[in-house]
């Protein structure tokens, strides 16, 4: 095959020219004949017994179908768990309405159904609430609560270890003990969740429109849900305003509008305001970690004690216990750890429910383990450079394989070279200049610091992606994928893949996602896998189809398959200047199913490829960062930004870039600026972009990209790791240390976010001793 | 309150006659009763900019105003920007610099762009960016907008 150099190139993205005309598709965008518009009646009470609920003057209202509380569904299941079900966890489920106690504020207690989104809102606001309220419990280290009868909120105790904690805390030299805490932000897409459910009666299928992430299990969890068979299920992903982890999981209101649409026997439309989205879809990322960490005199860990309690809010949702679990399996990111111990309070609180968010269980453990090795630098005078030198694991010990396990599988790091990336990020980023630069202008009186932290990050979930290569008898090719496309690029990815592999060009592929109506079998966009997995099976398959035209066109053409190659499109000899070439539409016209050419070969032009994968990839990188901090008004500027991330292979650097950059915006949210915060009975304070507040222009600077592929994975052909959570990962981690150094208070960043209000609190802290002189 | 009046919305220079509550805001009369989509509701409280569109010129949040407010006037939508299959200098230059990457507060962007643009062909940098950060962004974390407008705005002094 010729070297044609699409993969690994910059190409713009066939995703843009609709969505730059106002062309594009999303949630809202979708309307059917017919349809009705759903508002969902929420909670006001943190938690409290459901006394009664008077729905008549909703019901009476004109334009209002039909209104639901519990009782019109009894048969309705319990959001499910997208890995199938857990007995221990199963009571912790969210029902779709909420029957006998609400446990947050935004717990769907009712659902109107209307003409009109207007009315619908109208009626929503007349269905009458009795509560009578119950304590809350708003913190996930305070003592637990009772969830139901005889049922602690202390859901779980997740945990993972190995060696021996006592031997090895005894023969420490020096012991490490922080109190370290990550604040509840989450994704926050700026398409709010939408969901469109049909029931075509004529076919006897169920269609979800608005679907995202991960649209083959969740018509699997569907099913289950629903009782129906999953060939009558189908699910349909258009434009999808950003995932972030939290857009695509399924909710009360995927559930409710599918019921309905089958019940009311007419389409129905739900799409949430961001009021809702603010209180209702999945937070994400509170932990407070109790740590601990024994190291030798040199520095080095001997190990780890991991305590955490996990705020889950008020239900378990469709992920379980993912993000814990995680946090115990991945703590220990890029360094050698003897001994560890990871124990997990996985409890419910009266919050809204949180789940995966970009990064998840990194963004949280790469801030504290960071933290933690600061603090180990400080106390035996070691520099950040040299304390996490001294610990990294080596190129020479990849493949390493921990005795820990993260998404179901046990962990491998798959290869890597830490040492070497942070060489080149403290190059890039002229380090020693820049400690020198700081050192001068805090002299002069400015709060200013430097910082670095490293990760490692995973991608590429499997276990196993299949992907379609179909060309027609125009030439043009379409690729059906299992994956999904959240906005970052999927289309174009997976083209550049399909155009190396098959010889055409990449804009005359059209990329087919999300739709399982049209592919059996997906994994979907979650976990950075879809290029991983996706790619790969592309790949497969175009090799197949490939491989067919050639048999074909040496037939057609009278020549050794050896002297031909695909350029363009077009089947073509290597060995002469100009002759004849074939186009791969004529192809596709010999192998149609009547075709006197096609000699018993299978009809058309296509091939399915599948791609499958033992491990997951563990792609890693450096970030660095300088801060100002304006000691009047407590505000962090973010001077300059550094990521250095090895990638193993970039299909498209332009967009590992934007992944990035993009991703490093949402981490300094959530070091800096995004919480959501809560009243002491459990109302949300942070309801409107006006109090939950979105890093804009102003704040996010330019990041500096080191983009190295000095690590390729061995764990699939391509070679390729994932991008998406590589600018979040360490962001919190980064800043935290560098405002450290900025105000000259080493380990005085133990929260995440760090608002003007903690900073200002923190700095008053340094004042009070100074004014006692 | 409910009751529908008759108004003529006039979007991109088409008229369009339509019926509606007088609460009805114009992000929705603009999608719902005049059928352009391009325009995008993401919080209905005008704090994230991607309902922006101009209105005599100016650039507006639609979803803080009433579609009754704005009979007689001139609307332009993302819809409006490129001349046929041609694509207006900013969608152009999203294109070139990764400007976007869901794609969902794109329109408001580049009716925001177009409307500083159009006024203030010469806008320095800092002015610029202060103007941009009054909408949000989730994926791009705002550097390729920056470069895309700017080169936009750059082309524009060479003119």
């Amino acid at each position: 095959m010729a070297e044609r150099g699409i993969i690994g190139k910059s190409l713009p993205r066939l995703e843009d020219p609709p969505l730059v005309t106002g062309r594009g598709r999303f949630a809202a965008d979708i309307n059917f004949p017919h349809q009705l518009h759903m508002r969902i009646v929420r909670s006001a009470m943190a938690h409290a017994r459901i006394v009664s609920i008077d729905a008549e003057a909703a019901r009476a209202l004109p334009g209002v179908v039909a209104v639901w509380t519990a009782a019109d569904i009894p048969d309705a299941s319990p959001v499910d768990f997208r890995e199938g079900p857990n007995e221990k966890l199963a009571p912790y489920r969210q029902h779709v309405l909420a029957r006998e106690a609400v446990r947050y504020v935004g717990d769907p207690v009712a659902a109107v159904f209307a003409e009109s989104a207007y009315v619908a809102e109208d009626a929503a606001d007349l269905v009458a609430v009795e509560y009578e309220e119950l304590p809350v419990v708003l913190a996930a280290d305070a003592p637990p609560g009772e969830f139901s009868p005889g049922r602690s909120t202390e859901a779980t105790l997740v945990r993972q270890d190995y060696g021996d904690i006592d031997a090895a805390f005894a023969a420490a030299h020096l012991v490490v003990e922080l109190d370290l805490s990550v604040g509840r932000h989450t994704g926050v897409p700026m398409e709010t969740r939408g969901a469109i459910g049909r029931y075509d009666a004529a076919r006897d299928v169920l269609e979800l429109h608005g679907a995202a992430k991960v649209p083959h299990k969740n018509r699997d969890s569907l099913g289950r849900m629903l009782g129906r068979d999953v060939t009558g299920i189908h699910l349909y992903e258009s434009h999808v305003g950003g995932g972030f982890g939290v857009r695509g999981e399924l909710y009360p209101e995927d559930i409710l509008v599918l019921m309905a649409a089958m019940r009311l026997g007419r389409p129905v439309k739900w799409i949430e305001d961001r009021r809702e989205h603010l209180m209702a879809t999945n937070h994400s990322r509170q932990q407070r970690h109790r740590i601990r960490a024994a190291v030798d005199a040199e520095g080095r860990l001997l190990a780890i004690d991991n305590e955490f309690f996990h705020d889950q809010g008020a239900y378990i949702r469709t992920h379980g216990t993912r993000v814990a679990d995680s946090t115990c399996g991945l703590l220990p990111g890029p360094y050698r750890l003897p001994v560890y111990r990871a124990r997990g309070h996985f409890r419910l609180t009266n919050k809204t429910p949180a789940a995966t968010y970009r990064s998840p269980s990194r963004y949280e453990t790469n801030f504290v383990r960071e933290r933690v090795m600061d603090e180990i630098g400080r106390r035996l005078g070691l520099s950040p450079v040299d304390v996490r030198r001294r610990n990294f694991l080596a190129k020479e010990e990849m493949p390493f394989a921990r005795p820990l396990a993260a998404l179901g599988e046990n962990v491998v790091y798959d290869s890597g070279d830490y040492a070497l990336l942070l060489d080149k990020a403290l190059a890039a980023f002229r380090w020693d200049e820049v400690q020198a630069d700081m050192a001068r202008r805090r002299a002069a009186g400015e709060m200013v610091g430097a910082a670095l932290a490293v990760f490692v990050e995973k991608s590429g979930l499997g276990p196993t992606d299949g992907a379609r290569v179909i060309v027609d008898t125009t030439g043009a090719v379409e690729v059906v994928t299992g994956g999904a496309s959240v906005g970052q690029g999927f289309e174009t990815v997976v083209a550049q893949v399909c155009a190396e592999t098959l010889g055409v060009d990449y804009d005359r592929i059209r990329v087919t996602h999300g739709r399982t109506d049209r592919i059996e079998y997906g994994l979907g966009a979650h976990a950075s896998r879809a290029t991983v997995m996706t790619a790969n099976a592309t790949a497969a398959a175009a090799a197949r189809v490939r491989a067919k035209a050639l048999d074909v066109a040496a037939e057609m053409m009278q020549a050794p398959i050896e002297a031909l190659d695909i350029v363009a499109g077009r089947v073509v000899r290597t060995d002469i200047e100009s002759g004849p070439s074939v186009a791969l539409g004529e192809i596709a016209r010999n192998l149609a199913p009547s075709a006197k050419l096609r000699n018993g070969r299978e009809p058309g032009l296509s091939s399915d490829g599948w791609f499958d994968t033992e491990h997951q990839t563990y792609p890693y990188g450096v970030q660095m960062a300088v801060v100002k901090v304006d000691p009047e008004t407590g505000g962090v500027a973010v001077e300059r930004m550094l990521v250095g991330y090895d990638i193993g292979r970039a299909i498209n650097p332009m967009l590992v870039h934007g992944q990035i950059a993009g991703g490093f915006a949402q981490g300094l949210g959530g070091a800096l600026y995004e919480e959501f915060r809560y009243s002491e009975t459990g109302d949300p304070l942070s309801v409107t972009f006006a109090d939950y507040l979105i890093p804009t222009a102003s704040e996010v600077p330019e990041v500096e990209i080191l983009l190295t592929e000095d690590a390729p994975s061995p764990c699939n052909p391509l070679g390729i790791k994932g991008a998406g959570e590589s600018g979040i990962a360490a962001v919190g981690a980064v800043i935290a240390s560098a405002v450290d150094e900025a105000i000259g208070i080493p380990g005085a960043i133990t929260e995440l976010p760090i608002t003007p209000q903690r900073l200002k609190r923190i700095l008053a802290g340094i004042r009070r001793p100074l004014a006692a002189e | 309150m409910n009751e529908k009046v008759d108004l003529t919305l006039t979007v991109n220079g088409q008229r369009h006659a339509i019926r509606v509550e007088p609460r009805k805001t114009l992000v929705d009369a603009i999608r719902d009763d005049c059928g352009q989509t391009g325009t995008h509701a993401g919080c209905e409280h005008g704090v994230c900019g991607a309902c922006t569109i101009l209105l005599d010129g100016e650039p507006v949040r639609s979803c803080l105003m009433f579609a009754i407010q704005c009979e007689g006037r001139d609307i332009r939508t993302v819809e409006g920007l490129a001349n046929g299959n041609e694509l207006h200098p900013l969608q152009q230059s999203f294109i070139d610099h990764h400007a976007l990457q869901c794609g969902f507060c794109t329109p408001g962007f580049l009716m925001l762009a177009a409307g500083v643009l159009r006024k203030r062909p010469d806008i320095g940098d800092e002015e610029l960016i202060d103007l941009l950060s009054s909408n949000l962004c989730r994926c791009t974390g705002y550097a390729n907008i920056i470069k895309a407008v700017k080169a936009v705005r750059d082309g524009l002094a060479q003119a």
